[in-house]
């Protein structure tokens, strides 16, 4: 599997660590009201779809960035790869 | 005053030299290095500061520039500083003091060893010690890469010079690592 790096062009798949879904950049504000049911929500529930799925992968053989990579869990054909600060600050994280 | 003497990465008094067919591996203890990371939405100033240290364009991915102080890029808006041990001790500082609060600047000096490797069949040599594609490398790229479980930097002096970057701690891994392939591939 190769996962095409935004900066460095296509890289093999063994040079990547995985994390997790891509909800994770989305951690909840530990001083909300609800923060409790959030983090539970943040921690333990995770959707598992059979088909498109926005993930999370770590350059760590390479220029160690995270990369938030979106992968079709049936096919493993991954059709968009994004810095994931990027994802973030368009998020509104990462200030 | 203590009469300390000043030993390499590999524990020698003397820079480590192997030789085997017509590649040679070099021990460099004599470098200093500092690493640069930009922070949020500075980059450009950092950049524009970093420039008047090295003398030439703070460079793009996968690139290095500059000549006596040298930098390179290790990820987004982040690069290594690395000088002339003897002149440049202090190089963290220089780095800090040329940057400000624009970028945040680490001692990198005695975390990395550098091994360089010279000869005619170098690309058969890092061919069957990373995964990058050695052979494709034009002179001033650089790449992060594993070599023997160990996260490394390459740097592309010339089509049959590289420079390696690697842990210190595991100094003689990686020694063993780079020997071990120069006598299975020459």
């Amino acid at each position: 599997m190769i996962i095409n790096h935004p900066l460095l062009g296509p890289r093999d798949s063994s040079e990547f660590v995985y994390l997790g879904d891509a909800s994770l950049i989305a951690r909840p504000d530990w001083q909300a009201d609800n923060a409790a049911e959030a983090f539970y929500d943040y921690a333990y529930l995770r959707d598992n779809p059979a088909g498109e799925h926005r993930e999370l992968w770590f350059h760590e053989g390479g220029d160690r960035s995270w990369l938030v990579v979106t992968r079709n869990t049936v096919t493993h054909e991954i059709t968009d790869v994004e810095m994931a600060r990027d994802v973030a600050r368009a998020q509104g994280r990462s200030k | 005053m203590h009469d300390l003497v000043a030993i390499t990465a590999l524990g020698g008094s003397e820079p480590r030299v192997d030789t085997v067919g017509n590649v040679t591996c070099t021990e460099v203890p004599a470098v200093a290095l500092a690493s640069v990371a930009a922070r949020a939405d500075r980059a450009a100033e950092a950049r524009k500061a970093l420039a008047k240290l090295t003398g030439a364009s703070i460079p793009e991915v996968g690139q290095f520039a500059g000549d006596n102080v040298l930098a390179f890029w290790t990820g987004p808006d982040q690069w290594m500083i690395e000088a002339p041990f003897d002149t440049h001790e202090d190089l963290a500082q220089q780095t800090k003091n040329c940057v400000g609060d624009t970028a945040s600047v680490s001692e990198q000096t005695d975390a990395w060893t550098r091994f360089d490797l010279e000869g005619a069949d170098v690309p058969a040599v890092l061919e069957l010690l990373c995964i990058l594609d050695c052979r494709k490398m034009e002179p001033g790229q650089t790449a992060r890469t594993s070599i023997h479980h160990l996260g490394c930097f390459v740097l592309c002096q010339s089509a049959i010079s590289f420079s390696l970057y690697g842990p210190r701690s595991s100094a003689g891994s990686l020694r063993h690592a780079i020997v071990a392939a120069m006598k299975s591939a020459l």
